[in-house]
């Protein structure tokens, strides 16, 4: 497995640059993580998203299916891209330290 | 002479058909990732199981698909294809196109990718097979600036995609290619930017023979189809007839409605038009006296798939008939109302199918508008309940 360093610290990352340890997840490492993905700020917009994402993914293990992300945040998907370039997915659970999302291709 | 490194799948190169190792042998002279890839498939055929690892995320900026992430579970031993994503190309309407963008396309993938094409996969799409994490972004740069647009992958809309239709068939009722360019522009934001539960496929045919096989891939097929009798040129068929066409055992007998009778002694082609259900069959048998019938549209079925949680399904009739015209506002409409209740109620990886399976039909009619008729019914008396709903029913006071 790779390892990234993150903030400061070494971290276990897969292939796609996710985060293989949840717990070694802190706000300086979503810094890190935020500019592998394009993203060179972290506003309050992002931080509702990100926390909104770590707090759904702590309580029920999994991340959120999009539309419910988008009800519970208020944002449109529209306005995720403009805050996480690369999407909801490969964005903003990377940088919220989300496992990978499994997808269908 | 060296011992071959690939003897299992060399054994495909054998017969006079097309194979598809030749062609990777000689990719494989240009590009090394051609030569891992076929090292990598023939210790599959030897251990019988695959070595890529499940899904990946890759992607460029501003979409959420079009790129699928593929990475070897032996990177050591294939090098070359450490990483080695798909890219998915949105195809031209019913596949046309100039050699000019043939060539333009082919030195993109060239200079990006492994130079491997797959034309086309069964979503339709041109898929280019192998590519690096960091050559994404320019390779889609320079794809986009030639004009080309990426498909969909993941839980979004698919590239919709269409038979040839009018531009080279007599049978389309409908112009195929305008309403998949035109459905695809309208709705480009859920192909690029996957936000549903699962896929959704669009596919258009242009008549019964449903050439792009809507009817069993597609959760929504939109087939060309016409109103009335259909067009009859009697001199025509009396000439099929003449030339030896065995009209009854052939046409009458195999019209599986039994709309048809052939009138011997007066040379004439009878029609029933009102127990004909457009099969297509008289047709294809006599094209050059029989077409379809002067007002035209198409039916609209939903639901079609192959088994994933439920079997696979045939898709079901919820409009046996409307007129498309550009801008084909009814049918971008009803979309949109089928769209949000999919989304609305759907569980993680349920196609629409199988949510109207679990809910029911009545339900989906309901909620998206759309009177039941007769139409939807697979043939007479094959289903003798009918639910109504509470308000529908008048009591006696």
């Amino acid at each position: 497995m790779p390892k990234m360093v993150l903030a400061g610290i070494e971290i276990e990352v897969d292939e796609d640059g996710f985060i293989q340890d949840p717990d070694k997840w802190n706000e300086a490492v979503a810094k890190a993580l935020a500019e592998t993905e394009g993203v060179t700020e972290l506003t309050e917009d992002h931080w509702k998203v990100i926390n909104y994402l770590r707090e759904y993914y702590l309580k029920f293990g999994i991340a959120p299916m999009i539309r419910k992300l988008c009800k519970d945040t208020g944002f449109t998907l529209k306005q995720i891209y403009d805050l996480f370039p690369s999407g909801p997915a490969k964005g903003a659970c990377k940088i919220a330290g989300l496992p990978k999302p499994t997808g269908c291709v | 002479m060296a011992e071959s490194r690939t003897p299992r799948v060399d054994e495909l190169e054998k017969g006079p058909w097309p194979s598809f190792v030749k062609e990777m042998k000689r990719a494989a002279e240009k590009k090394p990732a051609a030569g891992d890839l076929l090292r990598q498939l023939d210790l599959s055929y030897e251990e019988k199981v695959g070595h890529w690892k499940h899904g990946g995320i890759v992607g460029v900026r501003g979409y959420g698909g079009g790129v699928i992430g593929r990475y070897s579970n032996k990177p050591e031993e294939f090098p070359e294809i450490r990483e080695f994503h798909t890219i998915r190309v949105n195809q031209p309407s019913g596949w046309f196109y100039t050699t000019k963008a043939l060539r333009s396309l082919c030195d993109i993938w060239d200079k990006y990718g492994s130079g491997l094409t797959n034309f086309h996969g069964s979503t339709g799409d041109i898929i280019l097979l192998g590519t690096t994490t960091e050559n994404l972004q320019p390779c889609f740069d320079e794809l986009s600036d030639a004009g080309f647009d990426l498909g969909g992958s993941g839980g979004g809309l698919r590239t919709p995609s269409a038979c040839v239709g009018p531009a080279r068939c007599e049978y389309s009722c409908i112009d195929t290619l305008d309403v998949c360019h035109s459905l695809t522009l309208e709705f480009q934001d859920f192909l690029h930017r996957p936000q549903w539960p699962y896929k959704f496929k669009i596919k258009v045919s242009g008549c019964g023979n449903d050439c792009v096989a809507a009817i069993a891939r597609a959760d929504l097929a939109i087939i060309g189809t016409w109103k009335g009798p259909l067009q009859i040129n009697q001199a025509a068929v009396a000439e099929y007839v003449k030339n030896g066409l065995d009209i009854e055992e052939e046409v009458i007998e195999r019209c599986p409605t039994r709309a048809l009778a052939w009138d011997a002694a007066n040379g004439e082609l009878k029609l029933s038009a009102e127990d004909c259900v457009r099969c297509m069959h008289c047709i294809n048998r006599m094209p050059k006296a029989l077409k379809p019938g002067t007002e035209r549209g198409a039916t609209l079925l939903v639901g079609g798939k192959a088994t994933i949680l439920k079997s696979a399904f045939l898709g079901w009739v919820i409009v046996p008939f409307m007129s498309l015209t550009p801008p084909y506002t009814e049918l971008k409409d009803l979309m949109g109302r089928i769209f949000d209740w999919w989304d609305e109620n759907a569980k993680n990886r349920e196609r629409i199918g199988e949510l109207i399976y679990r809910l029911g039909m009545r339900t989906f009619l309901k909620e998206v508008g759309l009177p039941p008729v007769p139409q939807m019914v697979f043939r007479p008396r094959a289903n003798p309940y009918v639910f109504w709903w509470p308000e529908e029913v008048k009591r006696n006071a």
